[in-house]
């Protein structure tokens, strides 16, 4: 086995530190992402909203 | 603390704080996972198992402190009927719930090395799981109404109720006899842990803390932002020319 693979292997727990530590990953990326996402809707969506209030009001 | 009361003060002071919690998130978590994975020791009986410690301890401080925060909240909305409480506790719930996740996923994937099984139905396993349905009641609540206010006040009750969890998980492993070992970080004695270990869990921590936050003001953020454009859209509807009268937006949160 090469350096870097032993080091990865942990000594045999590698299989439970990996996992571990991936789904940690996985879930705060994705929250993030998420979040990220909806907060840029959101602020569009208000910005729109604010346009479609200052434009004039047209006469019926 | 009084000043965030206001939303728009809230904004305001959310704004310049997000960026500064983003970068220390970032800067603190690289560096956590460096000493985590690489520069710290092995431990002398657990091997390299010991290196699930510095996800699994962060993210059950931060599961804790969460639901006692959605509590806080909970407390404020129902009691002075605060303004931002709903917000904030809509904000916090998932984000509480990953770590929640994370707490039970990282802790039963380090319990079969340890102690040969990946689940035990002992107190602290078990009240961490309650704590995690808590969090999922929360947010079903949240979103089970209609009408909003509603949904908030019923979620709000049940983290007022499910706070009595997080003392019993606090001291679950002092009143019962369980696998799970005793805090070894205490405010009132010295931590039974090697300062070689300790540096990781406290980097860790710390990056864990900003991200916490800085996720917590986004959604918070977005939430508002999500309100203001509906109270718009109805202003917009309301108007003699409105193209489509009734029409705004549809759910943007």
């Amino acid at each position: 086995m090469s350096g870097l693979a032993q080091a990865l292997a942990f000594g045999g727990y590698g299989a439970y530190v990996w996992p571990a530590y991936g789904f940690a990953a996985a879930v705060l990326i994705g929250l993030f992402v998420a979040a990220r996402r909806q907060l840029a809707r959101a602020e569009r969506d208000a910005e729109r909203m604010r346009a479609a209030l200052r434009a004039p009001e047209p006469r019926s | 603390m009084a000043s965030l009361a206001n939303p728009t003060q809230f904004s305001r002071v959310s704004a310049k704080a997000l960026p500064v919690l983003l970068a220390l998130a970032a800067a603190l978590i690289a560096a956590g996972l460096w000493l985590a994975l690489v520069a710290s020791p092995a431990d002398y009986q657990q091997g390299d198992s010991v290196r699930i410690m510095y996800i699994h301890v962060p993210s059950a401080w931060l599961a804790l402190m969460g639901y006692t925060g959605l509590a806080v909240c909970g407390l404020f909305a129902l009691v002075w009927k605060h303004a931002l409480a709903d917000v904030l506790a809509k904000a916090t719930a998932p984000v509480g719930a990953a770590f929640a996740a994370i707490t039970l996923v990282s802790g039963s994937l380090w319990g079969k090395p340890t102690w040969g099984t990946y689940w035990v139905w002992d107190a602290r396993l078990t009240s961490v799981l309650i704590l995690f349905f808590l969090y999922l009641g929360h947010i079903a609540l949240t979103h089970a109404f209609e009408d909003e206010a509603r949904g908030a006040r019923a979620a709000a009750i049940l983290a007022l109720v499910g706070v009595v969890n997080v003392p019993i998980i606090k001291w679950s492993v002092d009143w019962w006899s369980t696998l799970h070992q005793p805090a070894s970080i205490t405010r009132f004695a010295a931590p039974a842990i090697d300062p070689s270990m300790l540096r990781p869990l406290f980097v860790m921590a710390g990056g864990l803390f900003a991200y916490f936050f800085a996720v917590i003001l986004m959604r918070a953020r977005a939430e508002l932002a999500a309100r203001k454009a509906r109270a718009l859209a109805v202003a917009v509807a309301g108007r003699a020319d409105a193209p489509f009268p009734g029409a705004g937006l549809g759910e943007t949160a």
